[in-house]
Formats: C-alpha cells, sequence, structure tokens
C-alpha cells in the first residue's frame, strides 16, 4: 500500500536532497558525526521530509533536523502529541524517512519503553535483522513536564536503554498557546492572559532537567538548534550510552511566542547568551559541565546579557517592557541570575 | 482528496501510506528568498538551519526548492554574508 513519491531532483555530488532511512538487514551502522558542513550536505539526508504542516518558521523540524545527523544508524523514532506529531503525521501522509510511531500524548515514554524491550528480546531469540536500533523520543514540553512526566520518570528509574529529547517551545502550542509546566514567569499565554488581574503566568518554569539529573541516568544535556554542533554531539552522547539519556533543547515557536518567523534560530541565541537558558550536560562520572557558548560566558562574564535582549523580540513579553512593569523584569533577571550562579557553583568546569 | 476511504480501506493502526513531499507548501509562502549567487560562499548555514528542507546543494550550487520553502526569512536572517534578500511573492 506504501505510495512512494520522493521528487527526484538531479545532484551533481552527493545524495540526493530527500532520502528514505534503509538499512539492510545485518548492516552494521555506526555513522561518524560530520562537522563540515558541505560534507553533511552532501553525505547524510535528516529523518524529516520537507512538505511537513509545522508553522513557517518553527525551530522544532529544527530539532528533528539536527538531532538525527547524529543517529547512528537504524533508529525509531517515537513522538508525543503535539504540533511535530500532529503537523508530520497529517493522515495519510507522513514526512518521516524511517520508522516512527505515535500512540498518545501521556506515554511517549512509556511506548517506547515497550519498544526497546521488544528490541532486547528479538536480540536475544536472534531475530533481530541488527546489530543495534535506537530508540529516540521527540515530546514536547506539555507532553513532559506535565501529563507525560510519569511515563518519563517510570522509563528513567527502570532504566530503558533509549534516548528522550523534549523539544521546548514552552506551551501547548498546538492546542492553541495554554500554559504548561514549562512556560516561564510572566509570559503571555492564553491561559494566563495578561491584564488587570495577572501579567501572564504566575509561576516559575519547572526544572525539568534538573529532576532528570536527580533520576540519576546515565546522560542528561539542555541545547538548542541555534548552537547546533553542541546538539548534534550531545544527542550522538545521548545514544550512545547504556540507558535512558535526556535532552532538553529549547525551541521557539513564532506563533505562540509572538516573534518574526526569521528569527527563530537568533531568539534561541539570545536565551544562551542571557543565561536565560545555559548549556550544559551531566552524567555520574562528570557532574555538571558548561558547554558551547555557556562556557564560554562563564569564562568572561562581561559577555553575559541583560535579559530584556531576550524578552525584547517577543509579543509573548510585550507586557513586561512596560515602564509600570520594570520591577518584573528586575525579578526575572534576579532569577536568572541566581540559577546560573547556582550553575556555577555545581559546574566542575566552570572557572572558580 | 478525490473521495474518502471507508475505515475498511485504511491501512491497520492508522499507518500513513504516503510521503508528505506530495505535498507542496511553497503556495504558503509570503516572502520568497532569492540567493544572491555571486555573494554566496557555499558555507551550508542556510541548508543547516532551513526547517523545510529546502535549501538544495547540488555540488556546486546553493539554490532554494520553491515547492515546500515557506519563506520564513531563517536562511536570509542566519546567512553569515546576507546573500539572501527577502522579495515580496507576487501573486497570480
Ligand atoms: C490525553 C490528551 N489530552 C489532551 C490532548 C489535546 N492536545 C493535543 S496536542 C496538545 C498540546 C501539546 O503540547 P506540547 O506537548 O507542549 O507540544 P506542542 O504542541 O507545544 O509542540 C494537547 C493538549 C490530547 N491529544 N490527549
Ligand atoms: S504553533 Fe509553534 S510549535 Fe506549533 S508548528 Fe507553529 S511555530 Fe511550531
Ligand atoms: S548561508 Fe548564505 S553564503 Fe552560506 S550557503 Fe547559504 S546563501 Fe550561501
Ligand atoms: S525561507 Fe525558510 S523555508 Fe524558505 S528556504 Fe529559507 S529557511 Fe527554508
Ligand atoms: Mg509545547
Amino acid at each position: 500500500m506504501v505510495v512512494k513519491t520522493l521528487p527526484e531532483i538531479q545532484v551533481k555530488k552527493g545524495e540526493p536532497p530527500y532520502k528514505i532511512w534503509i538499512f539492510e538487514p545485518g548492516e552494521k551502522k555506526e555513522l561518524p558525526l560530520i562537522f563540515n558542513l558541505r560534507q553533511l550536505a552532501e553525505q547524510r539526508r535528516p529523518a524529516l521530509l520537507p512538505g511537513h504542516r509545522m508553522c513557517a518558521g518553527c525551530a522544532a523540524p529544527i530539532v528533528v533536523k539536527l538531532a538525527s545527523f547524529a543517529f547512528r544508524g537504524p533508529t525509531i523514532v517515537v513522538t508525543a502529541t503535539g504540533c511535530l506529531e500532529v503537523s508530520t503525521t497529517i493522515y495519510p501522509y507522513t514526512s518521516w524517512a524511517l520508522p516512527w510511531i505515535h500512540n498518545a500524548f501521556e506515554n511517549a515514554a512509556a511506548t517506547a519503553s515497550g519498544i526497546e524491550a521488544a528490541i532486547k528480546a528479538m536480540k536475544k531469540t536472534g531475530r533481530l535483522k541488527y546489530e543495534n536500533v535506537d530508540v529516540v523520543v521527540f515530546a514536547g514540553d506539555g507532553g513532559t513536564y506535565d501529563i507525560g512526566f510519569q511515563a518519563l520518570s517510570g522509563m528513567a528509574e527502570r532504566g530503558h536503554d533509549v534516548l528522550y529529547i523534549l523539544y521546548d517551545n514552552e506551551a501547548y502550542m498546538n492546542t492553541g498557546i495554554q500554559r504548561s509546566g514549562g512556560t516561564p514567569k510572566y509570559a503571555w499565554t492564553t491561559t494566563s492572559p495578561v491584564g488587570r488581574v495577572i501579567p501572564g503566568k504566575s509561576e516559575n518554569k519547572k526544572p525539568i532537567a534538573d529532576i532528570m539529573v536527580a533520576h540519576r541516568i546515565p546522560y542528561v544535556a539542555t541545547a538548542t538548534p541555534a548552537h547546533w554542533m553542541d546538539l548534534v554531539k550531545k544527542v550522538r552522547k545521548g545514544i550512545e550510552v547504556n540507558g535512558p539519556a535526556f535532552i532538553h533543547a529549547l525551541s521557539s515557536c513564532d506563533r505562540g511566542w509572538r516573534h518574526e518567523e526569521s528569527i527563530s534560530v537568533e531568539v534561541l541565541r539570545r536565551a544562551v547568551d542571557t543565561c536565560y537558558f545555559p548549556l550544559w550536560e551531566w552524567s555520574p562520572e562528570t557532574g555538571y559541565l558548561l558547554t558551547d557558548r555557556s562556557l564560554v560566558i562563564a569564562r568572561n562574564p562581561s559577555l553575559k546579557q541583560p535579559i530584556e535582549k531576550f524578552l525584547e523580540v517577543q509579543g509573548r513579553f510585550r507586557h513586561l517592557l512596560r515602564p509600570e512593569n520594570k520591577e518584573l523584569v528586575k525579578q526575572l533577571q534576579e532569577y536568572v541570575d541566581a540559577t546560573w550562579n547556582d550553575l556555577l557553583k555545581r559546574a566542575s568546569n566552570a572557572p572558580r | 482528496m478525490s473521495s474518502l476511504k471507508s475505515w475498511k480501506e485504511i491501512p491497520m493502526g492508522g499507518v500513513a501510506y504516503r510521503l508528505s513531499t506530495d505535498v507542496k507548501t511553497g503556495d504558503w509562502r509570503a516572502l520568497k528568498p532569492v540567493i544572491d549567487q555571486n555573494k554566496c560562499t557555499k558555507c551550508m548555514i542556510c541548508w543547516l538551519f532551513c526547517p523545510d528542507m529546502s535549501i538544495i546543494w547540488d555540488g556546486e550550487k546553493v539554490y532554494v526548492n520553491y515547492d515546500y520553502c515557506k519563506g520564513c526569512g531563517i536562511c536570509a536572517n542566519e546567512c553569515p554574508v546576507k546573500a539572501i534578500s527577502m522579495v515580496p511573492e507576487l501573486g497570480e
């Protein structure tokens, strides 16, 4: 029944632009990481095909695209309900160039756990056609911080060999921008509307990555697609470790964050430059380690930008720039400074 | 879609059986990225960040696949040498 109709585009060098990932049985795959962009553009094809219906300028497909450049071979992707799932698989179409499953909103981690257990069992009884099959989850903040949390925590506790990537657009975007446990304080959403009663969401963002560190799983990291090499390296590490890994990737949403479509990557850079979203990784052996731009800022604190640089380009924070709300911005700045200083204390590679 | 299939005719488990490359999202576009080939250094930054896999590197030059490009302008914003300009689409 499968109808394969990839557009045929002639290239003079390298792979055709759009490809389905196919691995022959028995094929042992350890695809090397490529950091030379022209080489990457010739040799690697992302797990996502065009024609998906994510909004113009959405960062979530960039997260998936970059992450898939770090996949090492046969991989099964699980997605929780949310923009990424809905917009990449509008029936009867799929944008996924590899095996993909959606089950429900709350159980991506449970579904992945089952797949991983089945892979293990098939390997044991000699029914697996490949040396290894990796399982990677992509889930939104609603599907991770809130409704999917018990499935995720259970997966971590049981020790399933799954990489769980949270693409965090800081609200329930697919159903119309409702606040989640990942929405930052004072952000406008449709369920934390700005008005005379409240200045946006009243609570702080849940420290989800630190909560995953507390599970003492083999690998936890934060990332953004703007810092692409850092993201690619972290995804590969998360796949390589034996056991659960968690990557918290910040993912801008021009609809919900109310910013220009063209600055989706820029706004993520600002999130890191202001230390609103520091880049780090953690493993039981190394503890917290700053990475990429955040390590640079730790070594040269004058590079740290004021939080306004992150707020000023987003309509969801527009009210904060009004003079009467100066105090709220000051509070946000103090919160960012406190969490950043706390991280500097914990990170063993931060200058003392 | 010509005629809707009944539940007996669709694949078990709601399996999607067509590729989204059949869906040409290029008609969403209001602004169109145009690459100045004289300025382009072939650095592939635009190829890397395009959320719609619409930048093609054919081994010799970088060009836009307008079948899918939604005109977000990320490529133009990220291009280190500003070789991409966003020009309004003139509707038919
Ligand atoms: C059990 C259940 N409750 C509610 C919904 C409706 N629903 C679909 S997508 C979505 C929001 C998803 O938010 P998030 O996980 O943050 O992903 P995003 O859309 O923001 O990428 C909701 C509430 C659902 N599909 N299933
Ligand atoms: S609503 Fe936001 S997260 Fe969803 S597709 Fe649009 S830009 Fe992406
Ligand atoms: S980012 Fe600019 S210079 Fe680099 S390949 Fe694209 S158009 Fe050319
Ligand atoms: S405008 Fe957006 S969709 Fe079009 S090529 Fe540039 S980055 Fe890709
Ligand atoms: Mg969300």
